[in-house]
């Protein structure tokens, strides 16, 4: 300490220092010297008493591990694992199934003096909690970017500042055989006016047998890539055209269970199944009463949407998934998925919704990266929408009883060049056979984006995302926007995917 | 019901039987290189992150989830060095033999006297770590403590075969032993002499051999070099004639490299894992022996 104080001194008094003051600064060279000298005594002195006692604690450590290690004769009569299987199945047997699959018993740890005493840190608490914030400034060509251009409920909503994003994440082990995870957001409104929005609640399990997990609550559904990340992972401001259309503002979030399955394979291979209730916004496309019109009816695609409530298991959202992933060389690596969503909708009684979907990315990082730098990685999901519509005979221009079909896709290559600093472009395309609706529909009709984007991460924990978009659709012609966003990240947030 | 239960769980440990080798992943190569010394010929060791890798950015690929999967025993560093990485492969893992606080997780910081323990936590002092330094291995008495956890974890798990994990701890740890004398009579010309890291990834190091490594070309950990700070390093350099740079196979060589331009400093190539820089591939001693001899050359030099 003093030493670095001395330095301190030395590197404060040294731009002042003049050609004619060389002797000052041999004075303080001198006085350093000594400092020097004497904290180098003081510390040989204190790792001789180091060594000393090391060899001391390290004495009395082989003394006590003679004494274990004359235990292990007592191993040579225990049971040989065979025998200890027979015992375990035959008491399985004994005990009926809910004994089994007990997760393994913890080694009560005591705690050594040689440890540091740590004031509370991230392993010490019983959740990781974290604040995460993002906001956007910027503008459109089209005045109100929400109208047309930005659909997703984490997009930019006006010109000038908006906060789509304010997210309180939560995640911690709830006993042995379950981990709870959380996530509110709070976001403003067009007025500055807080919204809040339970985005998940869900317990998974982490000790089911037969590399089987489930998990139950509120949840993104784990289709293709981008649907199941949060904001503050996405590449870009904001969410493919392609994802809002198929899954709405909010993406397909709703209260269900899943359970997977890690397949036995030599590859990554994993099969998930999600049973959704399927009701309400979240669910967009599927039961969703709609919108209210001018005149008070709730519509979805220019249709009155009929209540109709549950009926019976297959009424529900059934999301089947696999996916599977492969290291084509140490550096790169690839993942492969197909997923499904299926479940009625509202717009007739009888009426379904079927939505397919590819996804691919690709990642390759240097051998010798810095802080995960530099990388690239290439994304891309395809998604197919078929949405039989129910008649509308009520409508303001009557309505037939007709099949929607769309489909799109979004291709995204970030180039990690430099520690901290990610370029990013994204492609995408977005069209629909003609419907009855289609003039007026957003969530139908050609549209083509292209948005560059580049992003600088000051920390891990904060980000800066400047982003253009070249926007065409059947519906307004030609856009051009321009986004900053901001982040930044407080405590302790989970570990992400791949 | 029941019987079908019992068949299964029959199956599946007769299955586990048959595999006589245990089944350890080691998330970085220093650990797996130490797992290898300790678990011979008993385990198969496979070793996550990369040794030319930050050991704190290692992608969390699905690849790994598999080998997680199938694993006996996990061996971690732990005091959050696989924090960004590794909770989310285990999450995904489904296996409870390797869970947080299972025996079949072996935390390797147990038991290792960690420094740089912060009061508070706030990162405005950088990405700080709540545990303390996380990268205590480099110390060959760290070594034998991770060494000794090693194998009180295989004891565990694996008790027929504890008295050879025993065994090859006490060769292991008489080794170092022998080394050590050898490695502080090789630095022992160059007590107190102060050398420049890129990372604060060497206090364990400096502590062991009574170097003085507190001079960073990141002004704090995890923020990059920004020239006034490293123009203030320079001067400092100067001040205390330091002479040798280090730099880990995944920083940033080029800065190392300007500012022993400016100084008149050599830039010392170093790994925290074997196998980072070629002729370290043997394992942990043959590192730390690479570690000390190249440091001694460069500090001899005048």
């Amino acid at each position: 300490m003093k030493k670095i104080l001395a330095l301190l001194c030395l590197g404060l008094v040294v731009p002042i220092v003049s050609a004619q003051e060389t002797n000052e600064v041999e004075k303080l060279k001198q006085q350093l010297q000594q400092v020097q000298d004497k904290l180098e005594k003081e510390r040989n002195e204190d790792r001789q008493l180091i060594q000393a006692l090391s060899q001391k604690v390290n004495d009395l450590l082989k003394q006590t591990q003679a004494a274990t290690t004359s235990a292990p004769s007592a191993v040579a009569t225990a049971p040989t694992d065979a025998e200890k299987a027979k015992l375990e199945a035959e008491l399985a047997g004994e005990l009926g199934p809910a004994a089994t699959n007990q997760p393994a018993a913890m080694p009560a740890r005591s705690w050594s003096p040689a440890e540091p005493i740590t004031i509370a840190h991230a392993g010490s608490a019983y959740m990781n909690i974290s604040f995460d914030a993002l906001m956007d400034v910027g503008g459109s060509s089209k005045g109100d970017p929400s109208a047309q251009l930005e659909l997703g409920d984490h997009d930019p909503i006006k010109n000038g500042f908006s906060l789509r994003n304010a997210e309180i994440a939560v995640d911690g082990a709830v006993d042995p055989y379950l981990k709870g995870f959380g996530n509110i957001v709070l976001k403003l409104d067009k007025n500055n006016e807080t919204q809040i929005e339970l985005e998940e609640a869900y317990a998974q399990t982490t000790a089911l047998p037969w590399n089987l997990q489930a998990k139950a609550g509120q949840f993104f559904a784990a289709f293709g890539r981008q649907n199941a990340q949060h904001p503050h992972q996405w590449a870009f401001v904001d969410e493919p055209i392609i994802l809002n259309r198929a899954f709405g503002p909010e993406g397909l979030r709703n209260i269900g269970a899943q359970g997977s399955w890690l397949l036995p394979t030599s590859f990554y291979t994993e099969a998930t199944l999600g049973i959704l209730d399927g009701q309400g916004g979240t669910a967009f496309g599927f039961r969703n009463p709609g919108d209210a019109d001018a005149l008070g009816v709730n519509r979805f695609h220019g249709r009155a949407t009929v209540n109709r409530g549950l009926r019976g298991p297959g009424d529900l959202v059934f999301a089947p998934r696999l996916a599977s992933s492969f290291d084509l060389t140490d550096q790169q690596t690839l993942v492969a998925g197909v997923s499904g969503a299926f479940g009625p909708n509202d717009t007739g009684v009888g009426k379904r919704t079927e939505i397919y979907g590819a996804d691919l990315y690709w990642k390759w990082k240097a051998p010798d990266a810095h802080e995960g730098f530099p990388f690239v990685s290439w994304q891309t999901e395809v998604l197919y929408e078929r949405f039989e519509a129910g008649a509308d005979p009520s409508a303001p221009t009557p309505l037939p009883a007709e099949t929607l079909r769309d489909w799109g896709f979004y291709s995204q290559v970030l180039w990690g060049f430099k520690p901290r600093w990610v370029a990013g472009l994204r492609g995408e395309y977005a069209n629909g056979d003609r419907g009855a609706f289609d003039a007026e529909d957003i969530y139908r009709g050609e549209r083509t984006r292209i948005s560059p984007a580049i992003t600088f991460f000051p920390s891990e924990f904060a980000k800066l995302r400047l982003q253009y978009n070249y926007d065409h659709g059947a519906l307004f012609g030609d856009a051009h926007s321009v986004w900053l966003q901001m982040e930044f990240l407080l405590g302790a947030h989970g570990a992400h995917k791949f | 019901m029941k019987k079908i239960l019992s068949i299964l769980s029959g199956l599946a440990l007769i299955g586990s039987v048959a595999q006589a080798k245990l089944n350890v992943v080691a998330t970085t190569g220093d650990l797996g290189s130490i797992a290898k010394e300790i678990g011979g010929d008993k385990i198969e060791i496979t070793t996550l992150g990369k040794p030319t890798e930050d050991p704190h950015f290692v992608d969390a690929k699905p690849s790994f989830i598999v080998k997680l999967n199938h694993a006996d025993v996990v061996v971690e560093g732990g005091a959050e060095l696989e924090i960004g990485w590794l909770p989310a492969l285990l999450d995904q893992a489904r296996n409870g033999k390797i869970a947080t606080g299972a025996p079949g997780h072996i935390s390797c910081a147990t038991g290792v006297p960690l420094i740089d323990v912060p009061a508070t936590l706030d990162r405005s002092r950088g990405d700080i770590h709540a545990a303390g330094n996380p990268h205590y291995i480099v110390s060959p008495s760290n070594a034998k403590i991770v060494a000794r956890n090693i194998a009180d974890g295989l004891s565990a798990i694996d008790p027929k075969s504890a008295d050879v994990y025993q065994a090859n701890l006490k060769k292991f740890d008489d080794e170092i032993d022998a080394k050590l004398v050898e490695w502080h009579k090789t630095l022992a010309p160059f007590q107190g002499q102060s050398v420049v890291a890129y990372h604060d990834s060497w206090p364990y190091f400096a502590k062991e051999f009574g170097l003085k490594i507190d001079l960073f070309l990141e002004p704090k950990p995890g923020i990059p070099p920004s020239p006034a700070h490293l123009a203030e390093v320079i001067g400092k350099m100067k001040g205390e004639n330091a002479r040798v740079i280090i730099v880990d196979p995944y920083l940033n060589r080029k800065t190392a490299d300007t500012v022993a331009a400016h100084t008149g400093a050599q830039v010392v190539e170093v790994t925290q894992f074997p196998g980072g820089i070629k002729g370290t591939e043997d394992g942990y001693i043959q590192m730390e022996d690479y570690l000390v001899n190249s440091l001694a050359k460069a500090l001899g030099q005048k």
